[in-house]
């Protein structure tokens, strides 16, 4: 099976953010990059059909040149090639000219399955994965929690809302969403970090690929979320308190 | 070629290109890093409880883990299951690794002395024997050296390994102590004299599992109270002369090569120890509240916070600089042999460093820093261990100087020439001097090195204070470099401002404590006339522009107090 992963460099979780004079994006004197959580999934999720039933991973990343360590990393996980289209000025590709940009990059792998994470953590539109199976008039599925080759197709599970969760059987190719978590990610291995520098990344622009910036949507204005603080009192017996309070991180304040 | 060689540091300036840093890290480097750390979070942190009492398993098990991903066996050839990476890249592991002392002791005491000696002096026997599941951490490494009445004096160990009538084996005796890892260890790497006799001083590889050997109860220790330290005993126990490692009678070279190796990796071990304890402190000093505010607003909190952020960056560069000295060289061995001077003042330097930071980060947390539900408690205990093993601190002093004045007479390094022309200079001018405030560090060291030479001659070996005093002069020249050479790198960065800012109090500090020691030297080489020229000769070395320093360190707490961490 021959699997493309779209991964995207983001800025690291635990970096300090600040906005930039432009009021539109982040000041990237300071920040360090990681690759965006739910692709680091999706990747760990084509590394393990490869394990199951052979083939090739293929990463596939736009960015500016610094996201060649997002695109090493991955190699030195273990796939095998990576295509990165490397162009500065990605800020001015809207959803829709970025999801032309990775489909023209990818159309010509004809990979068999298509993943990507279900959003970005710095812009979380969610919706380049969806687009860019359009495009490609390829099937896709998003928000998916586990993938399974069957036959001729896949089988995949999706979450709904409220713990509810719904299987389904695609034909492929496909294109699929990947959610966060969803399995173990693999170190990469110093001895994956060393092979990494050997494996081919092909550089591929906009130009090149024939796509034009367009902004049918555009970013406005970013700004810091206003901390609110709220008090709640919980009723109820100790043991319910504490159950309700547990709750409350878990889902809520997402602490614990 | 315009690598400086050992020592050679006091008599030119290096030039940018010759000294590394981390600004000069790879791709490669960095994603070792992001491993390595990535590694720590999940696999290393939450076991770190359990380790600390003593659940000598979970320790191992982690170190087993981490052999997976290489970081094991970061510069052992590939032919052995290593990784066959450069220097830094241990430097780099190490780093990261050295955020918890017990740890840090564990992976420390395995990869690198307990596994080194075998590496680089191992035969093809040996090492197919043991090496590959030394490397795959299926076996755990110790190294026995310590005796209870041979520490620092190392060659006065007692252990004797008889050769027997069969020719085939050597029969050990003796004891050892201070071993750590011992509670866990499969393979010692354990020094012993050869017939008793004090010139066959020999290193041997003894599994544990023989009869005969037995590991003494854990010591109860200050700190790193999660690793394992015991004292190991051998009872006639039957050694395979093919387990001899090395020459018969060349044990100190082993045993004087790994020590020069391990005081370089003592570097980035109390760097990373420091960097943690520095975040941790950060993060107090914005939650804690005094007097209606955070702690944070203080000026005498951010003095604090500051001064630990400039010590790091020193005994960083400083780290970084001599591993790429031993990097450049080829070899890591011969490499760590051409600096051992200089790998003696990274060991030094920053495991005071690192007992300066986890004693102001006590202070930062107040009372909280007294408990040990708090990080920095234990920090504080287990930092001081580094001024103690891998040759005490005042063993290194000792050393630097001495070997800096060995070096000349051998004729490896033209001290005696570089004293002459320093002292022409100095006779003949009389206006200001070189406003470099480093290489006037450089001068003072020179200077008090040629007049206490000049006085005491052989005899210097004797003089343990003034050799003490040369030596801080000379590694604390050696540091300004290292940060001033590193601050120009970071120039047209992002970070030029702190990094200006760092150097500037640091170079002043420093100078302070070198024209301090200076003064001492001077006045026990020479007395009357000549010592008060002499005097007057250091104070126009070590005139320097006053910085305001209060003012840097008040930006640099700035950029901490808002980036909650080290800053570069
Ligand atoms: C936790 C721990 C782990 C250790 N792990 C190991 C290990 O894995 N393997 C191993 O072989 N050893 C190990 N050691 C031993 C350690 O290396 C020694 O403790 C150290 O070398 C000092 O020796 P000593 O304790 O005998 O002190 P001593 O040599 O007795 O020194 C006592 C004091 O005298 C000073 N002194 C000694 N000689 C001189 C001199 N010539 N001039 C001036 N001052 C001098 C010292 O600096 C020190 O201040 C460990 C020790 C500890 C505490």
């Amino acid at each position: 099976m021959k699997i493309l992963v779209a991964l995207k460099q983001v800025p690291a979780r635990d970096s300090l953010l600040r906005i930039d004079a432009s009021g539109r994006w982040l000041d990237e004197s300071d920040l360090s990059f990681e690759i965006n959580e739910p692709d680091a999934y999706a990747l760990e999720a084509a590394l393990q059909l490869k394990e199951q039933h052979g083939g090739e991973v293929v990463v596939l990343s736009a960015g500016p040149e610094r996201a060649v360590s997002a695109i090493r990393e991955a190699l030195a996980k273990g796939a095998d090639r990576a295509i990165h289209v490397e162009q500065e000025n990605l800020g001015e590709f809207d959803t829709l000219s970025l999801a032309k940009l990775l489909a023209a990059a990818a159309s010509s792998e004809k990979a068999d399955l298509i993943l990507t994470g279900l959003q970005s953590d710095d812009l979380g539109s969610g919706q380049t994965g969806v687009i860019m199976a359009e495009l490609l008039g390829l099937p896709h599925a998003t928000i998916i929690m586990a993938v399974e080759a069957s036959g001729q197709g896949v089988r995949v599970k999706r979450e709904l809302e409220a713990g509810w969760f719904q299987h389904v059987s695609m034909p492929l190719p496909a294109v699929l969403t990947i959610q966060s978590g969803i399995n173990k990610l693999r170190y990469a291995t110093l001895m994956g970090i060393k092979k990494a520098k050997t494996k081919e990344v092909r550089k591929l622009t906009a130009a090149e690929l024939g796509v034009q910036p367009e902004s049918s949507v555009s970013l406005l204005r970013i700004y810091q979320p206003k901390r609110v603080k709220q008090t709640q009192m919980l009723a109820g017996a100790p043991a319910e308190q504490a159950a309700q309070l547990v709750e409350k991180l878990k889902f809520e304040a997402r602490v614990i | 070629m315009s690598q400086l060689k050992g020592g050679e540091f006091l008599l030119r300036a290096a030039k940018m290109e010759d000294v590394f840093s981390p600004e000069d890290f790879t791709d490669e480097h960095r994603a070792i890093a992001r491993a390595t750390e990535e590694f720590w979070d999940n696999e290393v942190a939450p076991q770190l409880e359990e380790i600390q009492h003593q659940n000598h398993d979970a320790a191992v098990r982690v170190l087993r883990k981490s052999a997976e991903l290489g970081l094991t066996g970061v510069v052992v050839p590939e032919q052995w299951g290593g990784m066959e990476m450069d220097m830094i890249s241990a430097m780099i592991v190490a780093e990261v690794l050295g955020r918890d002392g017990s740890y840090a002791a564990w992976h420390g005491a395995h990869a690198g002395i307990g596994t080194l000696p075998l590496a680089l002096f191992g035969t093809e026997v040996l090492k197919k024997k043991y090496l590959k599941r030394l490397v795959s951490a299926e076996f755990v490494g110790a190294y026995a050296l310590t005796e209870p009445h041979a520490g620092s004096d190392a060659l006065a160990a007692k252990t004797r390994a008889d050769l027997a009538p069969d020719g085939a084996h050597y029969v050990m005796n003796g004891s050892k102590m201070w071993i750590t890892n011992a509670g866990k260890a499969d393979i010692f790497t354990v020094f012993a004299k050869v017939n008793g006799e004090q010139d066959k001083f020999t290193a041997f590889i003894v599994e544990r599992a023989w009869p005969g050997v037995k590991v003494g109860a854990e010591e109860k220790k200050m700190g790193i109270k999660g690793s394992s330290t015991c004292a190991v005993y051998f009872d006639n126990v039957k050694v395979p002369v093919e387990n001899v490692l090395g020459e018969v009678g060349r044990g100190h070279v082993i045993a004087f090569n790994i020590l020069n190796v391990g005081r370089l990796k003592l570097g980035p071990f109390a760097v990373g120890g420091s960097k943690q304890v520095l975040a941790q402190s950060i993060k107090y000093a914005k939650e804690r509240q005094a007097f209606g505010g955070p702690i944070a607003r203080f000026g005498m909190i951010r003095h604090k916070l500051a001064e630990m952020a400039i010590r790091i960056f020193a005994a960083e560069s400083v780290a970084y600089r001599a591993a790429g000295d031993v990097e450049r060289f080829g070899d890591h061995l011969k490499g760590a042999e051409e600096y051992a001077v200089e790998c003696s003042y990274v060991k030094v330097l920053a495991s005071e460093v690192l007992d300066f930071v986890v004693d102001e980060g006590v202070q930062v947390h107040g009372g909280y820093g007294y408990h040990q539900d708090y990080f920095v408690e234990r920090a504080y205990r287990d930092s001081r261990i580094n001024r103690i093993f891998e040759g005490t601190n005042e063993i290194n002093r000792l050393l630097a100087t001495g070997m800096l004045l060995k070096r000349a007479k051998r004729g490896q390094l033209a001290l005696v020439e570089g004293v002459k022309k320093l002292q022409d200079e100095l006779m003949s001018a009389t206006g200001p001097v070189d406003s470099d405030v480093a290489a006037n560090a450089k001068k003072i060291a020179l200077f008090a090195l040629g007049l206490a030479y000049q006085r005491f001659r052989d005899q210097i070996e004797d003089q343990q204070e003034v050799l003490a005093g040369i030596t801080e002069c000379a590694m604390n020249a050696y540091a300004m470099e290292s940060v001033s050479v590193r601050r120009c790198k970071l120039a047209s960065t992002g970070k030029a401002a702190a990094a200006q800012d760092v150097c500037d109090v640091y170079l002043d500090e420093a100078m302070n404590v070198v024209e301090q020691s200076a003064r001492s030297v001077l006045a026990a080489s020479s007395e009357g006339d000549a010592l008060r020229v002499n005097l007057a000769i250091l104070r126009r070395l070590a005139k320097r522009e006053q910085v305001n320093v209060i003012g840097a360190r008040q930006r640099i707490a700035s950029k901490l107090l808002e980036s909650g961490r080290y800053l570069f």
